[in-house]
């Protein structure tokens, strides 16, 4: 018989042992699960989790699409973890990037045909501010009346989906598109693309933002005495009003935050890999960087290695799925059991797992 | 007179990773016995009677109930074999009543109508009224034991086991409820009661076992016994009660005025118009059965409820309105009842849990950085004053024994020299030697000049500690007299008497 103890300290060892731990169950279930549909196992996981990095035929194309994939992730996941270390559930960070890409496209084509490189880091601050208005709805609705954000910025997504899709359609359509569907390709237009920064690599101003709130966020966690709220009032929220923090200060902030960074993802999208306004630019980044949020512990370090992973899977997902024929489903419920074993796992940290013999009773 | 044996232990053992709860603990309770189980906190009592209720199992030793081998698997079990319990905390639910929350409680319970007049029936016969229609969110603390107490006896116990039953109670309501457990006795139900209250155990009790550290350390009839010889058989150690040097007092450093604040908690007690001075030099006491208000005046003096600003000043100073960290500031600190949750946050270290309060008066914080060194030598400072024991900072502050949590807590607000200190159940499931430890500290404070507020419902900690004494009884607080010469009785009636309640022997205690 399986018993469970609470350990007087969390281990150490498996704070940081359980995201292999899940990672090496997942490959094993998965394997399974790929037998199951007929595949061979080893080469199925072997294409998700090395191909895509060491195989000379398609790493030239899929490493660099690592970084590209990674970076609105972790921008995004960064903010979210910060609001789920204080107990506010932002869910909706997919409408927010998504209104930072419309706020930041229409900003940048108000002054079309500037040729002026001043527009593009007008077009971010309009960026982050469209993710942090469409935040703040549900934050003020929850500090005045004590609605669930959880809900609200949910719901919040499929209403600015809806936005998406009047401005691919209408406000901001391509006047010179011959009636299709879609903005303008910012990403042709030299003042307002957010093109590679270094050859080869993948890098544009996104994974440059991802990795400057990693580190922005390891300080503040670390360091700031925003921080230590934030961290006070998601593990004992008592003790953090005797301490002084003000919870509704905290949501507001901690659903703005996350609201802007994922404002900024959406811009860079829009502007750099995505290139323009399209019914279908919400390819669901907000709801993936809430797995890449837990799988990376809420750890800003942790946050960038689980975003590295998460963008790793997608691309050896596509790749199995091209090569192999496996359905995308499947490629889908890998990832949902990742999440799943991640989850599991975690007791370990605050538990001990002890075999008790049936005689023992 | 000899009894029959009713429950007998031997042998028995029980180990969690670390501790050895209880070690080669054996005792016998006869059928009609009251027996006491003695005990500082994590002594092992508790994992003793869990043991007994089948809620936890022993890892080796033998029990035998009425003469038959007795070992439950589950509490439903032992009151199969009429094994019934009253826990110190209470499981009640505020938004039912009286029969719903006993149903609840029952593995077999009869139609709703036939239950109430069973509790009208048993409530009547043991002197323990009850109206089973009413919402139990209304009932005092003390009418919410007897709802527990009746539930058990509906079954008929053989064996009833009381875990600390009158750390609620008025005195009053003590005397009724012993009126009750001696009558109990007498019609052959045999009472196991968990208690550190050395008069109490002296005036009901039979027999007793005392425990120290998970080991048997004694038994004997406790009648023939002084209360100083059972404390001292408890602890280990002679103890010395806590000195305080005469001081004159100063000037008024705490003023509260016509003070009235709604609780945040539906079932909670409102503040009604309250008043105080406390002196610098002064130790007030403010007692009261527990759920009068003693969480809400905390918290309306740690800033977490605000009021108008001129019903709380600081040294002259209004502070009604200000936050937690305003009010430090200004030298107001609180200590409040509830370690873990709300004086530190349990997965936090103690590193963390020493900057939560001390961030503003020891100025831990630069531009909005934390200064962890400074703050490492401030929760180290702590530890070393106040004799915390700990394997160092950085332990979680939930894997501290109670007493050393509370000396921890305590002395974090301590150290910051406080003007005004304002603490809740100081001393609340903490040893015998932490809780005078603790004691003296408040002492010393405020013979270094601080006012000083101890909200406690033990009653002889207020005797010990305070220089005037007030009650606070349903929100409202009486006007302060000086402790000296205060007699338990009089305290008694001043904390709300017997709310009404009958002795099983008929005479009216709150009258008395």
């Amino acid at each position: 018989m399986l018993r469970l103890e609470k350990r007087p300290n969390p281990s150490r060892f498996w704070i940081y042992g359980t995201p292999f731990l899940a990672v090496a169950l997942t490959m094993i279930a998965g394997g399974i699960m790929f037998a199951l549909l007929g595949k061979d196992p080893v080469a199925a996981i072997k294409l998700i989790f090395l191909d895509p990095l060491f195989n000379g035929d398609v790493a030239s194309y899929s490493r660099p699409q690592i970084l590209v994939k990674a970076a609105p992730l972790v921008l995004i996941s960064i903010g979210l973890s910060l609001g789920f270390r204080a107990g506010v559930w932002n869910i909706g960070a997919e409408g927010q990037y998504v209104m930072g890409a419309i706020f930041g496209a229409a900003t940048g084509l108000a002054f079309y045909p500037t040729e002026s490189r001043l527009v593009f880091p007008l077009m971010v601050l309009a960026g982050a501010f469209g993710g942090f208005i469409w935040a703040m709805i549900p934050a003020i609705l929850k500090t005045r009346f004590r609605t669930s954000e959880i809900l609200v910025s949910l719901l919040l997504v499929y209403v600015a989906k809806q936005i998406l899709a009047s401005a691919a359609l209408s406000f901001l359509k391509n006047p010179e598109g011959a009636g299709f569907p879609g903005s303008r390709n910012l990403a042709q237009i030299p003042a307002m693309a957010n093109g590679e920064l270094i050859a080869g690599t993948g890098l544009h101003w996104g994974g440059v933002a991802a990795f400057l709130a990693v580190g922005a966020a390891y300080v503040l966690l670390q360091r700031h005495i925003l921080g230590f709220q934030i961290k006070l009032a998601g593990q004992a929220p008592r003790a953090a009003r005797f301490a002084g923090v003000n919870p509704d200060r905290l949501v507001v902030l901690c659903m703005g935050l996350s609201g802007a960074l994922a404002g900024l993802a959406g811009l860079f999208e829009v502007t750099g890999p995505a290139g323009q306004i399209t019914i279908d630019f919400g390819v669901g980044y907000g709801f993936t960087a809430i797995i890449v949020a837990f799988l990376g512990r809420l750890n800003p370090l942790g946050i960038l290695f689980a975003g590295l992973l998460m963008a790793l899977t997608y691309i050896g997902g596509e790749l199995a799925q091209f090569m192999l024929g496996l359905p995308a489903a499947a490629i889908q419920a890998f990832q949902g059991m990742l999440l799943f074993f991640l989850l599991a796992v975690d007791l370990l940290s605050n538990y001990r797992v002890r075999l008790i013999g049936w005689g023992a009773r | 007179m000899t009894r029959q044996t009713l429950l007998a232990l031997e042998g028995i053992s029980k180990s969690y990773p670390g501790v050895k709860a209880n070690e080669n603990v054996g005792f016998t309770i006869g059928a009609g016995e009251v027996h006491a189980l003695l005990g500082e906190n994590g002594a092992g009592k508790s994992t003793l009677v869990k043991m007994i209720y089948g809620l936890v199992r022993p890892d080796e030793g033998q029990m035998t109930l009425g003469g038959a081998p007795f070992a439950p698997a589950a509490p439903r079990e032992a009151r199969a074999r009429g094994v019934a319990m009253v826990f110190q905390h209470f499981s009640l639910f505020d938004a039912l009543n009286v029969a719903e929350n006993v149903a609840l409680g029952m593995d077999n319970p009869p139609p709703q109508r036939e239950l109430a007049a069973k509790i009208r029936d048993v409530s009547e016969g043991y002197g323990l009224p009850l109206d089973p229609a009413r919402l139990v969110g209304d009932l005092s603390a003390g009418e919410r034991q007897r709802v527990e107490i009746i539930r058990c006896l509906l079954q008929d116990p053989k064996l009833l086991i009381m875990d600390e039953p009158t750390s609620v109670l008025t005195p009053q309501e003590v005397n009724i409820l012993f009126d009750t457990l001696r009558k109990l006795a007498s019609e052959g139900t045999s009472i196991l009661y968990i208690s550190h209250k050395l008069e109490e155990i002296r005036t009901l009790c039979d027999g007793a076992t005392i425990l120290r550290r998970g080991k048997v350390v004694g038994s004997c009839n406790p009648r023939e016994k002084t209360a100083r010889e059972l404390a001292e058989l408890m602890v280990g150690t002679t103890l010395t009660p806590p000195e305080r040097a005469k001081i004159e007092t100063g000037e008024v450093a705490l003023e509260i005025k016509g003070l009235s604040v709604r609780s945040l908690n539906p079932f909670g007690t409102s503040l009604k118009d309250i008043s105080l001075s406390v002196r610098k030099g002064e130790v007030l006491g403010i007692g009261g059965v527990a759920g009068n208000g003693q969480d809400e005046l905390l918290l309306a003096l740690s800033g977490e409820l605000r009021s108008a600003p001129a019903a709380i000043t600081v040294l002259g100073q209004p502070v009604g309105q200000l936050g937690p960290n305003d009010r430090r500031r200004v030298g107001l600190l609180t200590g409040p009842e509830e370690r873990l949750g709300h004086a530190a946050a349990p997965d936090m270290s103690l590193l963390e849990n020493a900057f939560l309060t001390g961030a503003v008066r020891r100025r831990l914080v630069r531009n909005g950085f934390i200064d962890w060194l400074e703050t490492k030598i401030f929760a180290e400072d702590i530890i070393k004053t106040f004799d915390v024991r700990t394997p160092g900072v950085l332990t979680a502050a939930r894997a501290l024994s109670g007493g050393n949590l509370q000396k921890f807590v305590i002395g974090r607000e301590i150290m910051q020299e406080p003007a005004v200190i304002i603490v809740n159940q100081p001393t609340w499931g903490v040893d015998a030697a932490a809780a005078a430890f603790i004691r003296q500290a408040l002492l010393d404070r405020a013979a270094a000049g601080a006012a000083v507020v101890v909200i406690s419902q033990d009653i002889d900690e207020i005797l010990e500690v305070a220089d005037r004494f007030a009650a606070l009884n349903e929100g409202r607080l009486s006007a302060p007299v000086p402790t000296k010469g205060l007699t338990v009785d009089r305290i008694g009636l001043m904390l709300g008497g017997a709310h009404g309640m009958h002795s099983a022997e008929g005479h009216d205690h709150a009258t008395a």
